[in-house]
């Protein structure tokens, strides 16, 4: 076949999985945060299957509103797309998406299955793979910044600011979080980090890796927008932030964005400390059969960290301005460059398996 | 009032401890009985002297206790309510009652259900009852008539009966 | 009214009092309540009204009045420091029946007076039912208002209260309630005195006295309803507008009666564009305090479900706009000869209307119709046109008035005359019958009602009535008054002058009337009767013309 058409494929299928999965997490999120707080949450739309005489839907799965997506998104559509007179266009339109094309892209470096037919499940395989990775996730900075700053009023400007003041703090404790890992595995292709842990153990089975791996899911709540670091869309004490002007669609493509980066970090967190796509007991290699299961494996653990992601959300307070800046900068980064010190002296004393 | 903060102790700021015990609560919710109400399907009780939506009564003789006197129509903040009075014809029963609202409508798109109107009735003759749910498909529905704010009402006894020593 | 004090006795000599420590000059034979109105000091009372004889009976308006204190010589006592001594008599008097004299003292806020008056409330609300929601009064109740001002909170009155007969039909129009009576006599002597047709009295005594009319007698006559005005408590009530709408609720309008050439003052109240009453309004030049039932119930065309609220070309409904644009080729065409047009204008438009409407007839035969009945004495002309004078002065009438109408009959039906405008009048009551008018090859009504004319009219323009307009009438003495708009139907019709207006700037007249101001002062400047008015010059009280 054709490479360009297995890579085309291969894109679209990672696309169309990711916007599907960002869709019905949105709805589990609010299932689950209802179901915390000892509520139903929604529990009404299925998706119609017949319009029966009486003009009256039947449907599936109305119980587990598994329609909601669709009609969420539909209502996204159909909102009135209001642009306020005062802003820059230009900016104003290119700032959502400037915030989810990188949350897209940033899904060609993740390894998301072993091979199927001989093809490798990763969109390209690049030798710097984590470094793309956070390269790119990090532009997702620049569609804040420059929604809000577009929006050309105080709310959205000031909104913008502090988000990328934490984006760029957290970035740094989140970069430093994984070198242990590639220290460890001695590249920085991804794949080669979940072949790694298919030969030797999990990176989480290290008690040297735990250290990182708590800085690592602490920083990337934070770089994802969500509680306890959720500052740069709180409603409630800060007029919303950097999307405040927005509606319609563009608000609803920030909305997006949160949540591809949320299982992006889910990826990542499952490559990088829990094994890819490897399980105990399956098989490293096989047919087509291990192939798929290889691939469902990865996203059961996506979606699996996604919903602690979800969980704590409903669990943890919102920290204050100043506590989030003094944890970036006087806990986690010095704790990140100890714990490189750590695996160093690990590596050094021959701890570490490679 | 001043209240000491204790200061943390090191395994409270760790943190993590406290974060897997609130996580270990909010899980343990997940399987909790749930107090959502299933609207309509499930219908609250409504308990007595719920102020609902303004309707008429009428007294045990079934006399309509509303006299006209627009007072309601007055007050109403909304301005919901209008009245058209008529005087008893010759032969009616009450026509010592000499007035009594024609035509008595509310118009309950606009009504904000604040009581002023009950408040305001000398007559005691428009309460705010039982009835919460107040839906039409057009305006038209929703000009509620003398007629329908009776049926709503149904009857309050009267305890003073001035009408009969009158 | 500040534009008519009223004056006893004019050029009287004057008095000098204090009331309430305010020093005061009035004419000798002012009474207290005149006197206290002047300085703004408010005295309460019910049976007095300044235009009816004193009757002194509701002793609402007791105040403390005390004079100069005179020494054995007959001379002024002084005080030590050289001012006049005053000593106040014992007890209250009346303010109504006590007229002032040189250097009274008047006292009206003492405790002696307000517990005089406490009182006096006390007794009018131990017999008068509280039955406040059904009254009509409410809202306009003397009794309610003094209730508040000057009564108690709570009645003390344990026993039964006395019943009276209730829902009395006292004549055609007015309702009696004798049960809210309070015994004021003010309708007895405004039928006895103003009316002249005695036909109301007290019987029986104490508390069980009663209103009611003679035997034989109805209360009939075409004043009756002035004593509802009177009435300072619900106990007469207009069958008309009785349980119609609280009267917190209506807006008033000043206006002018258009039933006769009288042109009393009135008030309009209306309520969402809909008028519940006509009452009269105070002009000592014109009506005084009273008008004529007659006149206080024509407003009902006013709201009548048919008046035209839409233009119409040959019998087809249309916009203003449209019959406006259809028509002006067509009246300028007929205007070219001026012979061949006649005009049949009305003496119940406005000035401001009739002088357009000159202008549009300038050369032309016009006339308008007369309407001449019975009359009386008092308020009552027995021109019915409210304009008359007016369609003299602006020559839109013949001399005499609807002489020309056999001669427009014969051009129509020589076929000399080809275009009748008619303005607000059914032509074919006054001989001019729809087969003539089937002859006209342009016919053009103005009206706000459908006629006979309106009927066979190759255009209508749909005007307004008295009280949807601005303007001023002449009345039967050339008295110059104002109207108001009061209600508006919301439909195509336009004040009847802006239809002139447009239809003179239709046919290549210029365009110089921006609204009713500019009207009246383009008026004020052409015709002479008219010199020096303006609109603000005329106000609420008419101006008298030279």
């Amino acid at each position: 076949m054709d490479p360009i058409l297995i890579h085309l494929i291969k894109i679209v299928g990672v696309v169309g999985v990711l916007l599907f999965i960002c869709a019905y997490i949105v709805l589990a999120e609010r299932r689950i945060c209802a179901f915390i707080q000892d509520r139903l949450g929604p529990n009404r739309v299925g998706i119609p299957i017949w319009i029966r005489k009486d003009g009256r839907a039947i449907q599936i799965g109305a119980c587990w509103a598994l329609g909601q997506p669709i009609i969420d998104a539909l209502k996204a559509i159909l909102k009135e797309d209001f642009v306020p007179g005062h802003v820059n266009k230009f900016y104003f339109w290119l700032g959502p998406m400037l915030v989810m094309a990188p949350a897209l892209m940033v899904w060609a470096a993740i390894p998301f299955g072993s091979t199927l037919c001989g093809v490798p499940m990763i969109v390209a395989d690049i030798n710097v793979g984590i470094l793309f990775v956070f390269a790119i996730a990090s532009l997702g900075v620049y569609g804040i910044v420059l929604g809000g700053w577009a929006s050309n009023s105080k709310y959205p400007f000031l909104g913008g600011v502090r988000s990328s003041a934490q984006l760029i703090s957290y970035e740094l404790c989140l970069g430093l979080s994984v070198i242990p890992l590639f220290m460890q595995v001695g590249s920085l292709r991804l794949t080669e980090v979940v072949r790694w842990q298919t030969e030797h153990l999990w990176l989480i089975c290290y008690p040297w890796n735990w250290l990182p791996a708590i800085i690592y899911v602490a920083s990337s709540f934070a770089e994802t927008n969500r509680a306890p670091f959720d500052l740069p869309e709180a409603e409630q004490e800060l007029a919303g932030g950097y999307n405040t002007e927005y509606s319609s669609m563009k608000f609803a493509m920030f909305f997006l964005a949160e949540y591809a980066n949320m299982i992006t970090a889910s990826a990542l967190l499952a490559v990088l400390f829990l094994g890819g796509w490897h399980l105990p007991f399956v098989p490293v290699s096989g047919g087509i059969a291990v192939g798929i299961a290889h691939i469902c494996i990865f996203l059961a653990k996506v979606c699996a960290l996604a919903l602690v992601f979800i969980w704590v959300r409903w669990t943890v307070p919102r920290v204050r301005y100043d506590q989030l800046m003094g944890l970036g900068w006087k806990v986690f980064l010095p704790l990140a460059l100890v714990s490189i010190l750590i695996a160093g002296l690990a590596i050094v004393a021959g701890w570490s398996p490679s | 009032m001043r209240i000491e903060r204790k200061p943390l102790t090191i395994w409270e700021r760790l943190y993590l401890p406290a974060i897997i015990s609130g996580m270990m609560l909010t899980f343990s919710h997940l399987f909790r009985k749930k107090v959502t109400l299933r609207y309509p399907e499930q219908k609250p009780e409504i308990p007595p002297g719920y102020r609902g939506q303004p309707v008429l009564v009428k007294d045990e003789d079934g006399r309509v206790k509303c006299v006209a006197c627009q007072l309601c129509e007055f007050v109403c903040p909304p301005r919901a309510i209008r009245i058209k009075p008529m005087a008893y014809p010759d032969n009616a029963k009450y026509k010592k009652v000499e007035k009594t609202p024609d035509e008595f409508e509310i118009d309950m798109i606009r009504c904000i259900f604040c009581g002023y109107c009950e408040e305001v009735c000398p007559e005691q003759a428009i309460f705010l009852r039982g009835p919460y749910s107040v839906t039409g498909l057009s305006r038209k529905d929703m000009m509620f008539n003398k007629e329908k704010l009776l049926e709503l009402g149904g009857t309050m006894p009267d305890p003073i009966k001035k009408w009969q020593k009158k | 009214m500040a534009d008519n004090p009223t004056t006893p006795t004019p050029a009287a000599e004057m008095v000098n009092a204090t009331i309430n420590g305010i020093k005061v000059q009035v004419p000798k034979g002012t009474n207290l309540i005149e006197a206290g109105q002047r300085v703004g000091v408010f005295v309460p009372h019910y049976c007095y009204h300044k235009k009816l004889a004193i009757s002194g009976n509701c002793r609402m308006c007791l105040v403390e009045v005390g004079g100069p204190m005179r020494g054995p010589d007959g001379k002024p006592v002084l005080n030590p420091d050289g001012t006049t001594k005053v000593t106040m008599a014992p007890r209250l008097s009346i303010g109504c029946n006590t007229q002032v004299t040189e250097g009274m003292v008047v006292v009206t806020n003492s405790p002696a007076v307000q517990q005089a008056q406490n009182s006096v409330m006390e007794f009018f609300l131990i017999n008068h039912p509280l039955d406040c929601p059904i009254c009509d009064q409410a809202g306009e109740c003397k009794l309610q208002e003094y209730s508040v001002e000057f009564g108690k909170d709570a009645s003390r009155f344990r026993e039964e209260k006395v019943h009276k007969p209730k829902q009395v039909d006292l004549g055609l129009r007015v309702m009696l309630d004798d049960e809210r009576c309070i015994l004021c006599s003010r309708c007895i002597r405004f039928m006895r005195d103003v009316a002249k047709d005695d036909c109301l009295g007290f019987t029986n005594r104490g508390s069980h006295t009663t209103l009611t009319c003679w035997p034989g007698k109805k209360l009939a006559g075409n004043y009756s309803l002035n004593t509802v005005d009177l009435c300072p408590v619900g106990a007469l009530t207009d069958k008309d507008f009785r349980f119609k709408m609280r009267v917190w609720f209506l807006k008033e309008t000043k206006s002018i009666c258009t039933s006769c050439a009288t042109g009393c003052n009135i008030v309009i109240w209306s309520r969402e564009n809909v008028v519940y009453r006509q009452t009269p309004r105070e002009n000592d030049a014109v009506n005084e305090c009273w008008m004529c039932d007659a006149g206080r119930h024509n407003y009902k065309h006013i709201n009548a479900a048919s008046r035209l609220k839409k233009a119409f070309v040959s019998g087809k409904e249309t916009s203003y706009a449209d019959a406006l644009k259809q028509l002006a080729p067509k009246l300028k065409a007929a205007l070219a000869d001026r012979t061949s047009v006649a005009f049949v204008g009305s003496a119940r438009a406005t000035n401001e209307e009739l002088y357009l409407f000159s202008m549009l007839a300038k050369g032309s035969v016009s006339d308008c119709v007369p309407r001449t009945w019975d009359g009386d004495s008092f308020l009552v002309n027995a021109d019915r046109n409210p304009n008359s004078a007016g369609a003299k002065i602006f020559n839109v009438a013949a001399a005499p008035m609807g002489s020309k109408f056999a001669a427009i009959a014969d051009g129509i039906k020589a076929g000399k005359i080809k275009t009748l405008v008619v303005h607000q009048e059914d032509v074919t009551r006054r001989g001019i019958g729809a087969d003539l008018l089937a002859k006209l090859s342009l016919l053009l009504v103005v009206d706000f009602r459908p006629t006979e004319t309106t009927k066979a009219a190759h255009f209508v323009l749909p005007g307004v009535t008295y009280a949807e307009k601005r303007g001023t009438f002449t009345n039967a003495k050339g008295r110059v008054q104002r109207v108001w708009p009061a209600v508006s139907l919301g439909g195509e019709e336009r004040s009847d002058w802006e239809i002139f207006r447009d239809l003179l700037r239709e046919t290549g007249q210029p365009d110089r009337f921006a609204d009713i101001v500019a009207l009246f002062a383009d008026m004020a400047a052409n015709v002479k009767p008219f010199a020096g008015l303006s609109l603000e010059k005329i106000g609420d009280g008419g101006v008298q013309l030279g």
